[in-house]
């Protein structure tokens, strides 16, 4: 068992590292999947299936697909190499917001006290999941999807003022 | 053909049928042959897996019997696959009123038998035929992709129940699992596309990828319901709820439900369109993209792809089938003596000369016609029928008059969004004027 988690674990953080280091943008997306692909296998190797095969639903299937047509559609060709920051205050937005997301991500790791437990492994079957989701949790899925809608009202806003400035510029 | 074949397919679950057993099954085989559910006939697959099985030790036993049961699905859908291909080619060759392919001879003895070893020669043309790869292509993404393709669609067989006792793997998220793996096939399409460095091949896998995951979203939603009424994400107990008969008459599967119906049908058009058979085959559309993202593929990279279609059309038929036709349930309870994988592969070989007669059928759609097809037809009728099958399953202590009422409720349901929407979509469109033929 240990050795596989190590597998699993191995081979995520590698696929993870190869797709930061890469220069063709595709070929980290594609590896980024094979990442995504490592953390269900770790879910299954959990025991939580409903949420590695969930994961392999969303993330392979259609996030995956997102991340692939930003990359094509932002590229004019595909020898472009990856460029450098535009100006220096999105270089230093860009910094800060990174740096930002670690700090959350390690203070809630950091913060969070992992107490081996005694009792047995509670079994969740898929009905219990969805009670959960849909009661106790209903306020947090719906701010999750308010969440996600403005994220992508905000990219289509983002995206949708290309085209007003190329009619500008067209002679 | 196949339901014949499927006869040693079978099962992870070792141990629950020791090997000892087989003898006095074979005593009982006779008295026991007319009852359903444990005659010899039912177990045979585990009896002749066992025969096989029984001499290894017990730590072996396990992994030879998965071993099987890979091997099993593996050569048994292989040759559905080949096998279909070439009913599917008699078959169109007939609707368009010519022959078919009837001149392969079987090697040493020289009979033609219909061409029945045209697929084996298929198979040996596309072997031999020359790799070519483009020389700017991406030499290893442009290898992967047929192999990514065909390797995911072989595991969504793994969660299908074949018959009673033939499960491969019986998962507690069974559903969801042939979905996940479904998914990865756009990723290869995509793959395919972009390493080809390919105008077309790639311009045909946006379009591809687009109505891939348009298609998506009804076929998700179509199934959510069987889950909703069935209480249950696994393979096996959704088929177990339909088993049963109304009157001794009705068999209680799903699709003769009102939502049930309608579900089905949703189900069968986005697999359509999964599976990239016409009327929804843009993707390879020859008239306009050459082959679309196969335009750089050649030999037997090529027949993967095909391969992995069919695989695709076969899989997406059996969950069908295991979510709305009854899974391997016989339709009456006067035949339930022919065993259960009978059932399943009757029903297997139907759903798939249906999807051949679709083919010959139908003209190619266009692309705004298939997303507006899918965005505003598909979708709403599926949402509706999602509620429709919450009715159902809040109504099911209804009884006497109030039954009907059920049932009236629930068809108005399906009838009612289905006349509304099409009007409105089909205003000013259909129905068609021909002004200049004779009609």
């Amino acid at each position: 068992m240990t050795a596989a988690l190590v597998l699993i674990a191995v081979t995520t953080l590698a696929t993870a590292a190869v797709a930061l280091a890469l220069r063709n943008l595709i070929h980290s997306a594609l590896l980024l999947i094979a990442s995504w692909f490592g953390i269900a296998a770790f879910y299954l190797w959990a025991g939580a299936e409903f949420v590695a095969f969930a994961q392999v639903l969303v993330y392979v299937g259609a996030v995956s697909m997102v991340v692939l047509f930003a990359v094509l559609l932002t590229r004019r060709s595909r020898a472009d190499p990856v460029v450098s920051p535009d100006s220096l205050s999105r270089a230093v937005s860009a910094v800060i917001t990174g740096v930002a997301v670690f700090g959350v991500l390690a203070a809630a790791i950091l913060g969070t006290r992992l107490t081996p437990s005694t009792a047995a492994a509670p079994t969740a079957t898929v009905r219990d999941i969805g009670t959960q989701l849909m009661g106790t949790h209903a306020a947090a899925l719906l701010i999750i999807g308010i969440l996600l809608t403005v994220a992508l009202l905000g990219a289509v806003v983002l995206a949708a003022q290309d085209p007003a400035e190329t009619n500008k510029d067209a002679p | 053909m196949s339901a014949l074949s499927l006869v040693l397919g079978r099962s992870l679950l070792a141990g629950d049928f020791p090997a000892g057993e087989f003898a006095t099954h074979r005593l009982q085989a006779g008295s026991s042959l007319v009852a359903s559910a444990d005659s010899f006939l039912e177990r045979l697959p585990l009896v002749a897996r066992d025969v096989f099985t029984s001499w290894l030790p017990e730590p072996w036993r396990w992994l030879v019997n998965s071993l099987i049961s890979i091997a099993v699905i593996l050569s048994v859908f292989g040759l559905l696959f080949a096998y279909v291909t070439l009913a599917e080619r008699k078959i169109l060759g007939r609707i368009q009123n010519r022959p078919g392919p009837n001149r392969t001879p079987i090697p040493f003895i020289n009979l033609r038998f219909f061409g029945l070893a045209q697929p084996f020669a298929d198979g040996v043309k596309a072997l031999t035929k020359e790799d070519v790869v483009p020389r700017g292509a991406d030499h290893l993404l442009h290898f992967l992709a047929p192999v990514v393709l065909l390797a995911f669609s072989i595991l969504t067989f793994a969660v299908i129940p074949y018959g009673r006792h033939l499960v491969p793997v019986d998962l507690n998220a069974g559903v969801l699992y042939f979905f996940a793996a479904g998914a990865a096939t756009e990723l290869a399409v995509f793959m395919a596309g972009w390493a080809s460095r390919n105008k077309y091949s790639l311009l045909a896998a946006m379009r591809a990828l687009a109505q891939l995951i348009s298609y998506e979203l009804p076929l998700l939603l179509a199934w959510v319901p069987v889950v909703l009424v069935a209480g249950s994400l696994s393979t096996t107990e959704i088929v177990a709820a339909q088993a049963g008969w109304k009157f001794n008459l009705i068999p209680h599967w799903h699709v003769f439900t009102p939502w049930g119906a309608a579900g089905f049908v949703i189900f069968m058009i986005a697999a359509l369109a999964e599976s990239n058979r016409s009327p929804f085959d843009l993707p390879e559309a020859e008239s306009e993209l050459i082959a679309g993202h196969l335009t750089e593929y050649s030999g037997f990279k090529y027949a993967l792809f095909f391969m992995a279609e069919y695989f695709g059309m076969i899989a997406l038929s059996g969950m069908a089938i295991t979510l709305f036709l009854g899974g391997w349930h016989a339709p009456s309870p006067y035949l339930e003596f022919i065993p259960s994988y009978v059932w399943f592969g009757g029903k297997l070989v139907v759903l798939l000369l249906g999807f051949i007669w679709i083919r010959a059928t139908f003209p190619r759609l266009r692309m705004d016609q298939l997303t507006r097809f899918a965005w505003k037809f598909l979708v709403p009728l599926a949402l509706i029928n999602l509620a429709n099958a919450a009715f159902w399953s809040l109504s099911f202590p209804w009884a006497g008059p109030l039954q009907l009422l059920r049932w009236l409720i629930s068809a108005l349901l399906v009838v009612g969004p289905f006349v509304l929407l099409g009007r409105q979509l089909s205003a000013g469109v259909a129905p068609r004027v021909y002004r200049y033929a004779a009609s």
